[in-house]
């Protein structure tokens, strides 16, 4: 059973619904990520969505674009990711690590090399954003490996097609809850709630519900009918700037525990 | 890669070109993707919409263009015949009005009010703008900092045609991050809105349909060259930047295995100085926009940026059907320096009165290398794809001259 799969058991066990904290890797201090990292998880995270910097991420808003600039800038790469992964597991054997970015630069630094390096280091899934089922054979050498793909649903996506993906998903399915980029607004808890009660009875794997979700209540509104709720650019923003680890766990902390603690009232 | 017997049944049913193309989007784009390649492979057999799309390119964009025999500018060079596919005597001055009356007409016949498009030099948003004119649709157009800066004439122009011209101020301003910016409107506007793509770039089935409506170059440039020289050329060349109007030149032309086919890309300031925009011939393959195919980017698979003294050029990626073209051995890519580019508008100009665009001025310098290189009797065809007005501006700042 894979980290994944034993974190969102132990979930259900608890009747408690899961969540999934997204950062940039390096933003706002790639000296501070694995802090940053575990004080996500000192303030309830369950799984830790951990951003590949990419200089043309086509489906992320203004936010996580900025943060990726950011994180560019500074230098970070695939390889530093990795290597803060290693560092983080030193501490932490239980909380999945899923890389979440785009194809370019893991074909550029190579599948195979890549699939061995992130095994090693203790990634558990990588969610490609510009992978969509029908080109998951690139990622072949990656399954290969153990690392579990997570597969994106969307309210477009047709019934035929979400049969598919809910046949497909491994680890988790995230369901993006709004036709849009990362980070924007608009959520109709009625309809989500609607579209993911339909998911849940067909997928193979819990679902996780993202895009848009920002605060408490936004989350707790979405916890009544998801496995997971994954909050990313409200997060990366509250970030932005600070400057030393403390300024970072602090806010960090102060961001999670609301939304924490909302999603577990019921 | 297995030798190809037919070029021309290119993509297969996934859109791929043999490892390069496909679809690389996020799954919310999934469904308007299939929405409009259902759309298209119906209308792209439809009589009726192609006789539609046939009488607006007669008596709108002004087509069929002829194919010129710059006989001083031969004569110059003291090789072979240089013939010039006059692409800039079309309506709006380009070849991008073939490609965005076609999509305009999908996009009336799929019912969607409103259209976006990316530019770079401009020249592709205004000629969406000015087909969201002629079918009375919303437009709005990305375009990168950088470039407004750069194409000052050709923003106004947008505007005055009716569009809303939208300044994009992420990554290196320019091309790429108006792509960006435009596909993010698509997934959030979908329902309303078509995405006019100015190049045979992004993900199924743009490159396709792209290059389908730009493919009457070649068409036509074959049959001119059949009915008024009884023979083919020896060699097509094109620049390349997305490559639409080199693959419009070259389709027609590509089981003709005789014909050679030479992409000019953006060399910049010289391929060995990292300032260029020269996908194909120092690039690598990658996943850009959507397609898999030949990028410019690091080892960290971050993408580059790129240079040329035209924006239409400055993009560093590259349509997936020359990623394909190049693997397989059919046609050659090389780069043309900016320098190369300016002396071949200059000789251009003077010797037969034509003002090419900095774009099709690389073709122009590719040209004249070829036509050296071949005996008096051969004929290189050249894409002269758009005019030169556009750049007066830019050559005249880069020549110090103040107007």
């Amino acid at each position: 059973m894979s980290r994944i799969d034993r974190r969102f058991a132990a979930l259900k066990a608890a009747q408690r619904t899961g969540l999934i904290p997204f950062i940039t890797a390096g933003d706002p201090a790639p000296e501070h990520t694995v802090a940053l990292m575990h004080a996500l998880v000192e303030a309830g995270a369950d799984v830790i969505e951990l951003g590949v910097p990419f200089s043309d991420p086509m489906a992320d808003g203004p936010v996580i674009q900025h943060a990726s600039e950011r994180a560019i800038a500074k230098g970070v790469g695939l390889a530093d990711v990795l290597a803060w992964v290693t560092a983080f597991r030193q501490r932490d054997q239980d909380t999945p690590i899923v890389l979440m970015g785009y194809l370019n630069p893991l074909e550029i630094h190579g599948y195979a090399r890549f699939a061995d390096e992130a095994v090693a280091a203790g990634v558990d899934g990588v969610l490609v954003v510009d992978c969509p089922l029908e080109e998951t054979q690139v990622l072949s050498a990656l399954r290969a490996a153990g690392l579990q793909q997570i597969l994106l649903a969307a309210p477009t996506t047709a019934p035929a097609r979400m049969a598919q993906l809910c046949e497909a998903a491994r680890g988790f399915l995230y369901y993006v809850s709004f036709a849009g980029i990362t980070g924007a607004g608009r959520l109709s808890t009625p309809d989500i709630a609607a579209r993911v009660a339909q998911i849940r009875a067909q997928a193979k794997a819990p679902v996780a519900v993202g895009f848009g979700v920002k605060d408490a209540q936004s989350a707790k509104a979405i916890a009544g009918f998801a496995d997971a709720v994954v909050i990313g650019s409200a997060l990366v923003e509250r970030l932005e700037s600070a400057g030393s680890a403390q300024e970072i766990a602090t806010r960090a902390g102060e961001f999670l525990r609301p939304i924490r603690a909302a999603l577990d009232e019921r | 890669m297995p030798t190809i017997q037919n070029f021309q049944n290119w993509p297969d049913a996934h859109g791929r070109f043999g490892d390069f193309g496909g679809q690389y989007v996020a799954e919310t784009l999934m469904a308007p993707l299939a929405e409009l390649t259902e759309a298209y492979l119906r209308l792209r057999e439809d009589p009726e919409f192609l006789a539609e799309l046939d009488r607006d390119l007669t008596h709108y964009v002004g087509r069929p263009s002829p194919i010129y025999h710059a006989e001083r500018l031969s004569r110059h060079v003291g090789g072979a015949r240089i013939l010039l596919k006059r692409e800039d005597l079309n309506h709006t001055g380009a070849h991008k009005i073939n490609n965005t009356i076609g999509q305009a007409l999908v996009a009336k016949r799929m019912g969607k009010p409103r259209v976006i498009a990316e530019t770079g030099a401009g020249q592709h948003g205004v000629a969406s703008a000015t087909v969201a004119a002629r079918f009375g649709l919303k437009c709005v157009v990305y375009m990168g900092a950088v470039d407004i800066e750069r194409q000052k004439i050709n923003v106004y122009r947008m505007k005055l045609l009716g569009a809303e011209v939208i300044p994009v101020t992420s990554g290196s301003k320019t091309l790429k991050d108006a792509l960006n910016e435009a596909m993010r409107d698509w997934v959030t506007n979908v329902a309303d809105t078509f995405y006019i793509i100015g190049t045979v770039a992004g993900p199924h089935p743009y490159p396709m349909m792209v290059r389908d409506f730009n493919a009457i170059v070649g068409r036509e440039a074959r049959a001119q060259m059949l009915e008024q020289y009884g023979r083919l050329p020896d060699v097509l060349t094109a620049c390349v930047g997305g490559g639409s109007n080199a693959i419009g030149l070259f389709h027609a032309f590509l089981n003709d295995r005789e014909v050679r086919m030479v992409g000019a890309e953006a060399a910049g300031e010289g391929i060995a100085s990292g300032h260029h925009a020269a996908s194909l011939a120092a690039g690598r393959p990658g996943v850009l926009h959507g397609n898999r195919t030949y990028v410019l980017c690091d080892d960290n698979g971050q993408i580059t940026e790129t240079h040329s003294v035209s924006a239409g050029l400055d993009y560093p990626g590259v349509g997936p059907e020359h990623a394909f073209l190049k693997d397989a051995g059919r046609a050659e890519y090389v780069g043309v320096t900016d320098d190369e580019a300016l002396e071949a508008f200059h000789l251009l100009a003077r010797t037969e009165g034509i003002l090419a665009a900095l774009e099709s001025s690389h073709a122009v310098a590719q040209a004249l290398k070829l036509a050296r290189e071949l005996p008096k009797d051969g004929i290189v065809l050249c894409n002269l794809s758009g005019r030169g007005d556009k750049d007066v501006h830019t050559i005249a700042a880069r020549e110090g001259v103040q107007v």
